[in-house]
């Protein structure tokens, strides 16, 4: 690990105005920071620990909408009570993610910078080849062992994918990141990550010296009537083969399809939203070959590698199936 | 670059003032400075759980969090768990008891993970200790009967009890 100057920011205006000398990186977890410092991947001359920031940590449930601040902990968020109640599919992606130990540390605004676990990409000594590392470079899992890697978003450039659980929660539901650099700004979590192209190395919509003070989700039917499935390679502490994040609202007739909110994890470049399948589902009536029908387009577009084809196969049967119990057919 | 300099760390009830390079980890610190060497590096990663610590009474990975931003926070390790006279901690107990390793390797960090996984309450079945337990990888494969010993001290302690 390269040498670095440790700072403690004892407030937002502090840390905001230490960030703007290069080099330099926010410091919350440590989760992601830490690990990619050991791999040589983050390389800051200074980290602003900002843990000890005030108010940052706060989760508030309003009528119409859930606010976290971005230094909740992950088991904080996935553990309230009210969270759970008006946004089940939050709760359950975050305490699906990672591990317990994890989720103490891990904070909510760091959980959404999580980069990929493309293993290319997080080693430095045997390839050096990564043009999300090092632009222009080229990338080595486009013919490698790419089992893990994207079919949805890929560019020649990129096909690491997005690791993320929290994130496909958000963008299913219109979430908002509320941004502070030197003014203030929100932008949709949908906008806030970017598709690789032909410059995976920027990922997300923050720009240098900026910082995430929160997320906002606002409350709807189909955010209450909520899920979060996440098929792994194994039960439990592992990144998404395939995830799906879905919501449904019913007519009053409670059998016809009002909305649905479906995105999707593991499969893609970025949090993927899945709008086709919301809108083939629009107005329908709620049973399994409906769902079955819809959940059918939620690969379109898809592309795959040497390895990964299996995940076409297997991301519409996740969204079916999470589909499938939010509505309670399962 | 100052990256060296005098840090406190309050571990087992005990400050310990130490000099330290910034990226020293706590593990690090813990095992190579402070004399604490219960605390086990598996993966230096995040990844096995063996550095399992409790850092303000949450389980946390002490190769992930840089020694200084435990400053000023109360550090239990698994040097610190056991009554002063020696009486072992009732999840220490229930692992011998239990025969819940083998090479033994990632029991401190099971055993602070366990102990921790009762306190939140997250021990009400085997399902759920599995669950709970997961960022604790067992290499010898004792997992079942890491899971008896975490279910037996956990109807010992009662859901909800003091770390």
């Amino acid at each position: 690990m390269r040498a670095l100057e440790y700072l403690r920011a004892p407030d937002t205006a502090t840390a905001l105005r230490e960030a703007a000398q290069p080099g330099t990186r926010f410091l919350a977890g440590g989760t992601t920071l830490v690990d990619l410092m050991k791999c040589g991947v983050e390389r800051p001359a200074r980290v602003i620990d900002i843990t000890h920031l005030p108010g940052l940590d706060e989760v508030t449930v309003s009528d119409t909408a859930i606010r976290i601040g971005a230094l909740a902990k992950m088991s904080q968020v996935a553990a309230d009570a009210r969270v759970r109640t008006v946004a089940p599919v939050i709760s359950e992606a975050l305490w699906r993610a990672a591990s317990a130990q994890l989720r103490n540390m891990a904070s909510i605004g760091g959980n959404l910078l999580q980069r990929t676990r493309c293993t290319y990409f997080r080693d430095t000594a045997a390839y050096p080849n990564c043009n999300k590392r090092n632009p222009g470079s080229g990338c080595a899992a486009m013919d490698g062992l790419n089992r893990n890697h994207a079919v949805l978003g890929a560019s020649d450039a990129c096909i690491a994918t997005y690791p993320g659980d929290l994130a496909v929660a958000l963008v299913a539901f219109d979430a908002t990141v509320r941004i502070m650099g030197r003014f203030e700004r929100v932008v949709p979590v949908d906008q806030f990550f970017r598709l690789p192209g032909d410059r995976p190395d920027l990922e997300h919509d923050l720009a240098p010296g900026e910082m995430i003070l929160g997320i906002e989700i606002p409350l709807s039917d189909a955010l209450r009537r909520s899920h979060y499935l996440k098929v792994r390679d194994r039960a439990s502490y592992e990144f998404a083969a395939a995830s799906a994040a879905v919501g449904i609202a019913l007519e009053a007739d409670g059998r016809t399809i009002r909305e649905a909110r479906v995105a999707l994890g593991g499969v893609a470049t970025k949090p993927w939203r899945a709008r086709a399948v919301e809108q083939a589902l629009a107005g329908k009536p709620l049973n399994e070959a409906v769902i079955r029908d819809a959940a059918a387009q939620a690969m379109a577009g898809a592309q795959a590698r040497e390895h990964n084809a299996y995940k076409i196969a297997l991301a519409p049967k996740v969204v079916a199936r999470a589909l499938m119990s939010a509505g309670g057919i399962a | 670059m100052a990256t060296q300099r005098a840090v406190r760390l309050r571990i087992n009830g005990r400050d310990h003032d130490l000099t330290l390079d910034s990226r020293v980890t706590l593990l690090d610190a813990l095992r190579e400075y402070a004399g604490l060497p219960g605390s086990k590096k598996g993966c230096d990663q995040g990844q096995c759980g063996a550095c399992t610590v409790h850092v303000g009474g949450q389980r946390v990975l002490g190769c992930l969090t840089l020694a200084m931003q435990a400053e000023g926070r109360e550090i239990t390790t698994i040097e610190g768990l056991a009554a002063p006279d020696g009486t072992l901690h009732a999840v220490q107990a229930a692992f011998v008891e239990h025969d819940a390793f083998q090479c033994g390797y990632c029991t401190p960090g099971q055993i602070m993970s366990a102990v921790a996984c009762i306190h939140e309450g997250h021990a009400g079945s085997d399902d759920e200790i599995r669950e709970y337990m997961s960022g604790n990888i067992c290499r010898c494969g004792a997992y079942p009967h890491i899971v008896a010993a975490v279910r037996d001290a956990a109807a010992r302690l009662g859901k909800g009890t003091s770390l």
